[in-house]
């Protein structure tokens, strides 16, 4: 029988195991006794009874069941074969699974691998059967002992409020194992790159050179962060020197100012610069934005490079200008009346009562939409993959190309890659930067906005 | 016996502010006010007279903050509001296009029915109108401003040792006074008050009505109030607005006890509001 089968029959039982739930505490409303639960709550509870512990079952059967049976083929290898390790072990167990599954092997099989697939079929077999057994026992048990405990006494109410308490927190778990996750399998690669790099090399090298992997070991390249890293912050910088003034400015005519018809014409047309994919952004950077850049620069008699800090930094501001905008407007319109009413009250022009009152108690809020906008810029990959130019040199001149740190991990990870390679590890270490740069962004934005928020209060 | 309690302390108030000779302060004639298309006010004619307080009194609803936030144009600020009729300031029409509202506004000073201070420390909140306007040419003058007003709106004892604290971390009644002394700190010559201690404790609302007789000296001050016997406490005169009418204004002794319209003597008689 397949899982999903399974699955399906266990939730079928669980509604008659309700409807069974609900009929007997019906039943048990004759008598003179209040009831503590109304009847959904008893049939929820019976429901719950008979279908959880089954389910537990399930879980942890799929969970082990793997693991025992292959100890169990492994002891009853010959003696000769027991003694294999690592890569060989793998592919004699993928064997001997397709040969016990049916699917067969390419070469004739050898007498003790048959065996072997014999044993395993046998045992999945007996062990499938076993966890149907003591699924069906444990549901049904659970739907009688709940059946028996039903009372007008019972808090049924109260016990299926704990258990959707439990399920809450196993959900919220998920999200949180997730994370520690993504960090850990980063961390541990990560490590791995600091096998090969020393990482006072990696953390303060202003060379970045990493060669590649087909040259060998010997002659491993450089791999300093600065350059990227400075070329992540330059661009960033820029980027919100473009999208605070201009989102903050549409944020206040929007609140303040516009007309509710203009409010809700402009408000989601802004929005949408959101929504655009940033590979577009990429190529209006490059086809339009770098190439205006150039020729208005050679009006000036400046060079400037058409991909360059400048072109990914102005298209990213624009990409981030609705982070801001539609934040801080808000947050704006979440101003108390009251505070305006005041500042008017002691005759300040509508424009002094936005900049002493309105914008100060917006402050922390504005200041959450800002770093908000600062570690999407961080993280932003496409715009500067095709506008930046992919220069990784440590220079302080926007005109010139950069490249960044999103950029370098993309570089490292395509084409041909080993990753048993400094190369292709170091994006790892990379990634993990990125992400605690982020992360302590995020973190100082949130304890601004609370020790503001406070203190507004 | 509560009428004679309310009596003795009309008596009081009365005695404390007849030595002054009526001087007209503020005049309006005709004012009606609509929302949209709804009028809520239906032509209200009252004078206003320099150092005298003057409460609005009457059933919610009523238009009588309505009013009061057409003499200072605070109406301005709110969306669909149109008010017809003439208010003078000392003679000159408050609605005229030449008049500037800004300057208006810090002659006619407002205190609201919740305290609002600004998120700002309390020297920066009582400091924000002299400011706005120029008041003080050097920090020490605007030490001297901020010292001033809160000595006048009696704070000062209470907060001379935590001027850089948020105002925001004040009681209600501290916050109510600090919004007083910020009023004040633009030397206004009316102030309007609406509804300054209806989210007060009694012990803060006396505060603010002792405050309020004390200010009477210097300043015009206009107050709408939902608590009668606070009119019979701090007013000279009284009117009393219903339905957006103002029904009738006369001295306060005189409403609360032989009022000359029916309606008055239901609102303060209990029997409607």
């Amino acid at each position: 029988m397949n899982n999903w089968v399974l699955v399906c029959v266990l939730l079928v039982a669980m509604g008659f195991a309700y409807q069974f739930g609900t009929m007997r505490s019906r039943s048990l409303v004759d008598g003179k006794a209040r009831m503590h639960s109304r009847p959904v709550h008893h049939g929820l509870l019976v429901a719950l009874w008979c279908g959880l512990p089954a389910f537990t079952v399930f879980l942890l059967w799929s969970l082990f069941e793997p693991g025992i049976l292959r100890s169990a083929v492994l002891n009853q290898l010959p003696p000769d074969m027991a003694g294999l390790q690592g890569h060989e072990l793998e592919v004699l167990m993928r064997r001997v699974q397709s040969i016990a599954s049916g699917f067969g092997v390419s070469d004739q099989p050898a007498a003790y691998e048959l065996a072997a697939a014999e044993r395993l079929r046998s045992l999945q077999g007996t062990g499938r059967l076993a966890m149907i057994a003591s699924m069906a026992v444990l549901a049904v048990t659970g739907l009688v002992y709940a059946l028996r405990r039903l009372s007008p006494a019972l808090r049924a109410r109260n016990h299926v409020e704990a258990v959707f308490r439990v399920l809450l927190v196993v959900c919220s778990t998920i999200a949180i194992l997730t994370t520690i996750g993504i960090v850990l399998s980063m961390v541990g690669e990560a490590l791995h790159f600091f096998r090969f790099v020393n990482p006072v090399d990696f953390f303060f090298g202003t060379v970045w050179n990493p060669r590649f992997s087909t040259t060998g070991a010997g002659e491993l390249g450089q791999f300093g962060l600065l350059p990227l890293l400075w070329g992540t912050v330059m661009v960033s910088i820029i980027a919100l020197l473009v999208a605070v003034p201009v989102g903050l400015m549409t944020a206040v005519f929007m609140a303040e100012y516009a007309p509710g018809w203009v409010r809700a014409l402009a408000k989601p047309i802004i929005e949408v610069l959101a929504g655009v994919p940033t590979i577009v952004y990429g190529f209006f950077a490059l086809v339009m934005v770098g190439p205006f850049f150039h020729s208005a620069g050679l009006a000036v008699g400046l060079d400037i490079r058409a991909t360059s800090a400048l072109t990914a930094g102005v298209v990213m501001g624009i990409m981030i200008i609705p982070f801001i905008s539609s934040l801080s407007d808000d947050i704006i319109t979440q101003v108390p009346k009251a505070m305006r009413d005041g500042s008017l009250g002691l005759g300040a022009t509508k424009s002094e009562t936005i900049r002493k009152v309105v914008l100060p108690a917006a402050l922390p809020g504005i200041v959450g939409a800002v770093l908000l906008a600062a570690s999407r810029a961080i993280g932003e990959t496409m715009i500067v993959v095709l506008a930046a130019g992919n220069s990784p040199i440590l220079h302080a001149n926007p005109l010139e190309a950069v490249s960044t740190v999103t950029v370098t991990i993309v570089n490292q990870l395509t084409g041909d890659i080993d990753f048993a390679s400094p190369q292709s590890l170091v994006a790892f270490a990379l990634g993990l930067t990125l992400f605690a740069i982020t992360l302590s962004l995020n973190i100082v934005a949130l304890y601004i906005v609370r020790k503001y928020r406070e203190q507004y209060e | 016996m509560e009428n004679d309690v309310m009596r003795a302390s009309l008596a009081s108030a009365e005695a404390a502010q007849n030595n002054h000779t009526p001087e007209l302060k503020m005049s309006a004639r005709d004012v009606r006010v609509f929302y949209g298309e709804s009028e809520a006010l239906h032509g209200v004619d009252l004078d206003i007279y320099a150092n005298e307080v003057l409460a609005f009194i009457g059933p919610s609803g009523c238009g009588k903050s309505t009013f009061l936030r057409c003499l200072n144009r605070m109406n301005d600020t709110i969306d669909g509001c149109r008010v017809t009729g003439r208010i003078e300031l000392d003679g000159e029409d408050i609605y005229d296009r030449r008049l500037d509202v800004v300057l208006l506004r810090a002659r006619v000073g407002m205190v609201f029915q919740k305290p609002n201070p600004f998120p700002k420390s309390i020297y920066e909140n009582i400091a924000y109108g002299p400011r706005l306007h120029g008041l003080a040419e050097s920090r020490a003058e605007l030490d001297e401003i901020v010292q001033r007003s809160l000595t006048r709106a009696g704070l000062w004892d209470e907060v001379k040792d935590r001027l850089d604290q948020p105002g925001t971390g004040l009681s209600g009644g501290q916050q109510q006074r600090l919004c007083i002394a910020r009023a004040i700190a633009v030397s206004p010559e009316v102030i309007l008050m609406d509804e300054p201690c209806s989210a007060l404790d009694p012990i803060a609302t006396a505060k603010v009505e002792q405050l309020i007789t004390e200010l009477s000296e210097s300043y015009t001050i206009v107050i709408v109030t939902h608590n009668m016997q606070q009119a019979a406490r701090i007013s000279k005169r009284t009117a009393f607005f219903h339905l957006g009418n103002l029904v009738e204004v006369d001295e306060t002794t005189k409403i609360f006890t032989t009022p000359s319209d029916s309606r008055t003597e239901d609102y303060i008689t209990g029997r409607f509001g």
